[in-house]
């Protein structure tokens, strides 16, 4: 059973229409710029939001375990004591401790998915699952993606796609669209930045374009990590190699929003300091253009 | 003493801000020019209608029945006040003796010297006033109308029970300053003049049967009354003619002089005449409007109703003939929206004169929406009206797009394009559920077709009805009265019945009966009064100029304020239902159902303002079932104090023959009605506001906006007159065109669901900095940037002041 970090809704970034976004925790990957680095984990994890922590010490005198110190940064942790009960997070009357990971069931999720409903049919939208890499957690993906298909409901995966073609292929046939991030061609680099090769994501990806599915490709930009020319060429070079109908990507410039995320884990963000700078305006037009001579349309954000 | 009134100012009106730009290219330079004015003009106090008033009175008071000294009181104001035409202006015409100059009416309440001088000189919504003209007040009016003011009348009447309540802010009273008006109409003026109209009421006259209608005589003096008021406007527009004739001997620009003959020869026509083009047609309804808000103040000034529906035709007659250009078109309605702004509200008096007031006399141009016969509204005119909105930018007149299943897609993106500039305005409106209200109320289907908002979000049957608002009921307030046993915490007095100590209550079921027994008894003492306030108008002020356009008062002989109306609607507007519900849920789930929290300690820490108990106040905040989260338990019991409400309210009768009708609006009154209530037990502390409209409380709704939109949708919003949706968007969430089409989405789900209205306030970065300030009400700002959302709460500052400084370089 999965655990699911978070679920959003009236998201409106994820794919069609209106949609709801349910976030499954754990990913294969662990790319160094993570807007949701608590997807990473397939654990349990506490957040702590500093800010929120009104220091009333609740935490520290439930905990069993003893695992909590109030101090002048505030709540500290002592994770080798800590055995992620959650009886500190019931008690924090702010919420400045949450518990990142909730097992619900696929009728619960269900449940809040047809809330949506309304919102769903009149935009032609749907429910989108993201991670974490929602692949990982494919028998619960799979009964959620066919009971909302027995519900109508349009279904997104936003995938890294790395994970075996059994997999994609069952998903696939269980979904209406993919969303897939093409983050490095070189499958060096892609080691380097986000912990795993990328052929398997490329031949995935190769995969599911012939088999006709329907997909977005999105690209973060990261100038220091794979906005530089070479990687832009091979990366339109290889999109414009496959056969796919859409022929236009989304380019999402880098933000250091992950850095947010990993205060509130109580880690280290980027802990090996690779260079990474969002896009200067010509390096996005470069790119664009770049694309467009491979006859792809690149659009920024989305 | 009388307490601050906070009432009326709409979200637009603290959205305003000068400093931003309008969108200026699409003016022309007559527009820019008279916009620019009409900005700098400051709002001034005009003696003039008083001295006219006082003198006419003095003179005449007892020579004529009421109604026809009223019509006689008004033909002489129109006769002598002071004529203003400005350079470029195009539809003329003003209140006072020139822009932003407003009368007095000190038959309804008259201003002390001590008003005079606090309006001058305070530092919000000032009015100046001449020291020489104060003197001239204290001379000549203060003295005649000491003890014969209306207001005086009404708190001569009052009961002892009404006035601790009203004065603990239980409630508030529109009508103890303003006359009643909440008035919009329907197309009849513009195939029908002044002239035709007196041809009507002769026709009435000469059918009275004075031999069997014990009322004769008084629908003939109020016939007569409504003749003479028809005099008073044609003999107001003729001195129009008149002046711009002899302007135009002595211009220099000849385009200028062609200009005047021409508007010379428009006043000639309209109101006399039906108007027979565009630009009559627009003048035609700025006439009948002046008219109606220098007879009395009523509230809501006036309304055109469905002004595009109405001009429609002109303009397709005029484009057709060659004789107008769409260009044209848009530069007259230009010149009319900057005639509404040039027209502030009446200032108050009292103490609510020191602390309260708004600019905004709530015109509001109803565009789109449906047509009697039931097909789309839209047409060229509505889309040139939305363009208008967002060029202009000005504070008057506000206006709604109304979209109902068969309003185009592209009529309602255009509305939502207009959205996205964050002006506060158009709000957005559902004809398909609006007119299931009004026939639930007993309208005809056509009539409620017909109907619409006019002021807020209150809806009625234009040109048919008079739905009165009679005043704002703070219901947090009845439920912090019933846990002080029928006092007022705040002061200690004793204001209310006694339904006992909530501390000895032994059930949620027992202290839910006590909150009813007091909603019961304070709703009783409101319509009391309500119903003697109606009678004083209808016995000393008869609006018999408004009566005209009003039907069916000329058939019936009777006033607008005299059951003259085919439909007369009392509502009492309800505010603060998300305060209510959530102080409710956190004694429901905490005291009896979870017993983790005892009464005491909860109402203990309440009086104390939650001073030691942040703790507990947090775990409020944090934990418990608030509405606007799409919550089953939350929302059931707002859905719950809605129909209490609702059967409290409605039906009972009023004295014109209709009924009470609960509507759901609150405008800012719940900013006034906060500033009188202590701390309550949802975690609000003292002083702060409490929730507006049917909306959640502040910053309680959490999961996004479609869920605020399924907890709406569980009220039946059809059996009021009238809810309120606020919903607070970060320039974020609308940066892409397709984020423009997902609100146009969100907007038809909402409608599907059952919606009447909703509002999106585009937040600014000084609303970031406030969120900053206290994130507890601002709880539900989403943020969303490319691929990454989070609430701006959980956001650590930096980020947060990335985000404000993205808002603040934000255009679109």
């Amino acid at each position: 059973m999965a655990l699911i970090f978070d679920i959003k809704r009236y998201a409106i970034n994820d794919g069609p229409g209106i949609r709801i976004t349910i976030f499954m925790k754990g990913c294969p990957l662990s790319c160094v710029w993570c807007h949701n680095p608590e997807g990473i984990s397939v654990h349990k994890e506490k957040l702590y939001t500093k800010k929120k922590c009104i220091g009333c010490k609740s935490c520290v005198e439930i905990c069993p375990e003893h695992a909590l110190t109030l101090t002048r940064d505030g709540i500290i942790s002592n994770n080798d004591l800590c055995i992620l009960c959650g009886k500190c997070v019931e008690v924090c009357p702010t919420l400045a401790l949450e518990m990142s990971g909730t097992e619900y069931s696929v009728d619960y999720l269900m449940s809040e998915i047809l809330k949506e409903t309304a919102f769903m049919d009149r935009s032609s939208g749907g429910v989108t699952f993201c991670g974490g890499e929602p692949l990982m957690h494919s028998d619960m993906l799979l009964e959620l993606l066919r009971r909302c298909g027995e519900e109508d409901i349009h279904r997104v995966v936003d995938t890294t796609l790395y994970a075996r073609p059994e997999i994609v292929t069952e998903v696939m046939q269980n979904c209406e669209m993919f969303l897939v991030d093409l983050k490095h061609m070189n499958s060096e680099k892609h080691r380097k930045y986000c912990g795993t090769p990328n052929e398997r994501i490329l031949s995935n990806i190769k995969m599911i374009s012939e088999a006709g599915a329907d997909f977005f490709i999105r690209i973060p930009l990261i100038e220091g990590v794979n906005a530089d020319e070479e990687n832009i060429r091979r990366s339109a070079e290889f999109l414009s190699s496959i056969s796919w109908k859409r022929k236009e990507i989304n380019l999402l410039p880098y933000h250091d929003i992950g850095k947010n995320k990993h205060e509130k884990l109580r880690t280290i963000y980027n802990p090996g300091s690779i260079l990474m700078a969002p896009p200067s305006e010509e390096v996005q037009q470069r790119t664009i253009d770049i694309f467009e001579e491979y006859g792809i349309r690149a659009i920024i954000g989305g | 003493m009388m307490n601050t009134v906070a009432q009326r100012a709409p979200k637009s009106a603290s959205n305003f801000a000068p400093a931003k730009a309008a969108n200026l290219c699409g003016m022309n330079d007559r527009i820019k020019r008279l916009r620019k004015l009409s900005f700098e003009a400051k709002p001034s106090l005009s003696i003039e209608r008083a001295l006219i008033e006082t003198e006419f009175y003095k003179e005449n008071y007892g020579k004529y029945p009421i109604p026809i000294l009223r019509a006689l009181n008004f033909f002489e104001i129109c006769k002598r006040k002071t004529i203003y035409i400005g350079e470029d202006e195009l539809i003329v015409g003003e209140r006072g003796p020139k822009p932003k100059a407003v009368p007095t009416f000190p038959e309804l309440t008259c201003h002390s010297v001590e008003d005079l001088h606090v309006l001058n000189t305070r530092d919000l919504q000032r009015y100046t006033i001449s020291q020489e003209d104060i003197d001239t007040y204290e001379r000549e009016v203060i003295p005649y109308w000491k003890g014969r003011t209306q207001r005086e009348r009404i708190f001569g009447h009052v009961p002892q029970e009404w006035r601790l309540l009203y004065e603990a802010g239980l409630f508030t009273e529109f009508m103890e300053q303003r006359a009643p008006g909440h008035t919009a109409l329907d197309g009849k003026i513009y195939k029908t003049g002044l002239f035709d109209l007196k041809e009507r009421i002769a026709g009435e006259l000469s059918k009275l049967d004075f031999m069997n209608d014990v009322e004769a005589t008084d629908k003939q003096e109020e016939l007569i009354a409504m003749s003479i008021s028809c005099d008073a406007a044609i003999l107001f527009a003729q001195r129009h003619a008149d002046m711009a004739d002899e302007m135009a001997m002595t211009e220099k620009d000849p385009k200028r002089a062609v200009e005047l003959r021409k508007i010379a020869e428009v006043c000639r026509w309209v109101p006399a005449h039906a108007p027979r083009n565009f630009w009559e047609a627009i003048q035609m309804y700025w006439f009948v409007h002046l008219g109606t808000i220098t007879e009395l103040n009523g509230w809501d000034a006036m309304n055109p109703g469905h002004f595009d529906q109405h001009l429609q035709p002109f303009y397709e007659k005029g484009i057709a003939e060659g004789t107008l250009t769409r260009d044209e078109a848009k530069e007259f309605l230009s010149c009319f929206w900057i005639k509404v702004n040039n027209h502030p509200a009446p200032p108050k008096v009292g103490i609510t004169a020191k602390e309260s007031g708004t600019f905004n006399d709530f015109t509001n141009i109803n565009i789109g929406g449906v047509r009697p016969d039931g097909s789309d509204g839209v047409s060229e005119v509505s889309y040139i009206m939305l363009e208008i909105i967002e060029e202009l930018h000005i504070l008057q007149p506000g206006s709604s797009i109304h979209i109902s299943s068969k309003t185009p897609d592209k009529f309602l993106h255009a509305g939502c394009k207009v959205i996205r500039q964050g002006h506060g305005y158009p709000s957005v409106f559902n004809p398909d559920i609006y007119i299931q209200e009004l026939m639930r109320q007993g309208k005809s289907l056509q009539d409620a077709r017909e109907g619409g908002c006019s002021g807020c979000i209150e809806v009625g049957a234009f040109g048919k009805e008079a739905y009165l608002l009679t005043g704002y009921l703070n219901v947090p307030k009845i439920l912090e009265v019933t846990l002080s046993n029928g006092y007022d915490p705040v002061t200690g007095k004793l204001v209310s019945i006694q339904t006992g100590d909530p501390r000895d209550f032994k059930d949620f079921e027992e202290l839910y009966q006590a909150f009813l027994t007091q909603l019961r008894y304070v709703v009783d003492q409101k319509v009391r009064v309500s119903n003697y306030i109606d009678r004083m108008f209808a016995k000393y002020a008869p609006a018999t100029f408004l009566s005209l356009f009003i039907d069916d008062c000329i058939a019936r002989g009777r006033d607008y304020y005299d059951c003259g109306p085919r439909y007369n609607t009392t509502y009492i507007q309800c505010t603060g239902l998300g305060t209510t519900t959530d102080s409710l849920s956190v004694l429901k789930t905490h005291v009896f159902e979870n017993k983790t929290h005892s009464m005491d300690t909860i109402l203990n820490a309440v009086a104390k303002n939650f001073g030691s108990e942040e703790k507990l106040r947090q775990f409020i905040l944090n934990r418990t079932p608030f509405f606007g989260n799409d919550n089953k338990e939350a929302d059931s019991l707002a859905v719950r104090i809605y129909n209490d409400l609702f059967d409290t309210i409605d039906g009972k009768p009023n004295t014109k023959g209709g009924y009470f009708h609960l509507n759901m609006l609150s405008t800012t009154c719940h900013v006034y009605f906060g500033k009188v209530m202590g701390a309550t037990p949802n975690g609000r502390l003292a002083g702060r506001s409490i929730s507006d409209g049917t909306s959640p409380s502040h910053g309680s709704d959490t999961h996004g906006p479609s869920a605020v939109i399924k907890s709406l949708s569980k009220l039946d919003q059809i059996k009021s007159g009238g809810t309120l949706l606020n919903l607070r968007f970060l320039p974020s969430l609308l940066k892409r065109e397709e984020d423009v089409a997902k609100l146009a989405h969100l907007i038809r789900s909402y409608f599907s669901l059952g919606g009447h209205h909703v509002q999106f306030n585009i937040v600014d970065s000084g609303t970031l900095y406030a969120a900053q300030e206290h994130p507890e009400d601002y709880k539900d700002l989403l943020v969303r940037m490319a691929g990454y959302s989070d609430y701006f709460n959980d956001m650590n500052s930096d980020l947060q002041g990335e985000i404000i400084a993205r808002t603040e370089n934000e255009s679109f």
